[in-house]
């Protein structure tokens, strides 16, 4: 019986060896080399966690946050001068997030020819932030850390997850501070850039 | 009896998770469906550039769809990239360089094309990458990530040149992630003996 018990415990063990995991915890990768073997991959989350606390049309929530190259950034000191992009992101160094503001960060004269600014989001503290923004090679717009208080900003938009971390969340906000697009996405997946860019184009229409 | 039953059982339950498990397809894990060095390009449907300039490049005359043996060239170096990736990005300029010292090397019987593959990127998206870096040669995007799934899900950029040899069959003679070098260091490797 032990002889048997042990074969059990032997195709168990090759099981494990041939990497029979369940889904959400096997290794995985960055799809982008620059990130090869530094990314943390969650696997499948559900794709919202969350119940907004803002709506189209609402005053968009005034904050202020630091950003990683220092500077405290007020989202009312565009008010009158520039539409705003927020772009929510869960968490540094994992795989969709890692994907998604490099991409921004070629767009810049899309961005600028809708006369509007991009603020990246995220819970995650400046030096985490730090890192992994230099990992992408810099970025041209603002990075916030929404740390401390932990998720205030994400609270009172009402994308801050169950777990602490924020929805991969698009908010667009006109120069005069209301809320004119609002896209919740899968957080699984990258919310295309046409869509950002489709939306600030209404707002440049009469 | 019932213990005897109960072992084989569990044993028989093992063996086919075993054989459930190894059919799987593991998309987070190994490069398994990329093409390696000495085997084929898989027979992929590429969607057609629009613009005509670069359908005569790739010499796949009006088709809709082309696969990367199709393209009329003695070798086909075939680039996995995407518009968010920043290792893609810094490599850019150095894969235009490329794709400038082979259009002044090809001659008849001598010829190398690049085309490059977006993956998970919309037209719009790929469309944004070559008017950034002023690319020169065909981008095909692959929103849905499709191509990039059969592909093994590969890093990105990622090489993979494919040979035609004196009987036309088609080979892949290169396949690697990330910068592959200079340009005259990476012609030489594919193109001379």
């Amino acid at each position: 019986m032990k002889g048997r018990l042990r074969l059990c415990l032997l195709v168990v063990a090759a099981a494990g060896f041939l990497g029979l995991a369940p889904e959400g915890v096997r290794t995985a990768w960055g799809v982008s080399e620059a990130f090869h073997g530094k990314i943390y991959v969650p696997g499948p989350l559900k794709p919202v966690d969350s119940q907004l606390k803002v709506r189209v049309g609402d005053a968009a929530p005034d904050f202020v946050l630091p950003s990683v190259s220092g500077e405290k950034i007020q989202l009312s000191q565009f008010r009158g001068r520039k539409n705003v992009v927020l772009s929510f992101v869960p968490a540094a160094w994992t795989p969709v997030c890692s994907d998604q503001w490099p991409g921004y960060n070629i767009a810049k004269d899309l961005f600028e020819a809708h006369d509007a600014v991009l603020l990246g989001i995220s819970v995650d503290n400046l030096p985490t932030l730090f890192a992994w923004t230099q990992e992408m090679g810099g970025l041209w717009f603002p990075v916030l850390s929404d740390f401390w208080p932990h998720g205030a900003v994400a609270d009172r938009y009402g994308v801050l997850r169950s777990d602490g971390v924020t929805e991969r969340a698009i908010f667009i906000i006109d120069k005069a501070g209301v809320i004119r697009y609002i896209d919740v996405h899968d957080i699984n997946q990258r919310p295309p850039l046409e869509g950002i860019l489709k939306e600030l184009e209404k707002l440049q229409k009469p | 009896m019932g213990q005897q039953k109960r072992f084989w059982g569990c044993i028989v339950f093992l063996m086919a998770f075993l054989a459930w498990g190894l059919g799987r397809p593991e998309p987070g894990r190994a490069e398994s469906g990329v093409p390696g060095v000495g085997q084929s390009f898989p027979p992929i449907a590429l969607e057609a550039p629009k613009d005509p300039a670069m359908r005569t490049y790739l010499g796949i005359g009006a088709a809709q769809t082309f696969t990367v043996d199709q393209v009329d060239a003695d070798v086909v170096v075939v680039e996995i990239f995407s518009m968010y990736c920043p290792h893609c990005q810094r490599e850019a300029p150095t894969v235009n360089a490329f794709y400038e010292l082979a259009q002044k090397k090809n001659r008849p019987g001598k010829t190398l094309k690049i085309l490059g593959i977006g993956a998970g990127n919309s037209p719009f998206e790929v469309d944004v990458f070559a008017k950034k870096y002023s690319v020169p040669f065909p981008l095909i995007p692959d929103g849905d990530y499709s191509v990039h799934k059969t592909l093994g899900e590969v890093r990105t950029p990622h090489f993979i040149a494919v040979k035609r040899s004196a009987d036309g069959s088609r080979t892949v003679v290169y396949s690697q992630s990330g910068s592959f070098g200079s340009p005259e260091d990476f012609y030489r490797r594919l193109m001379e003996p």
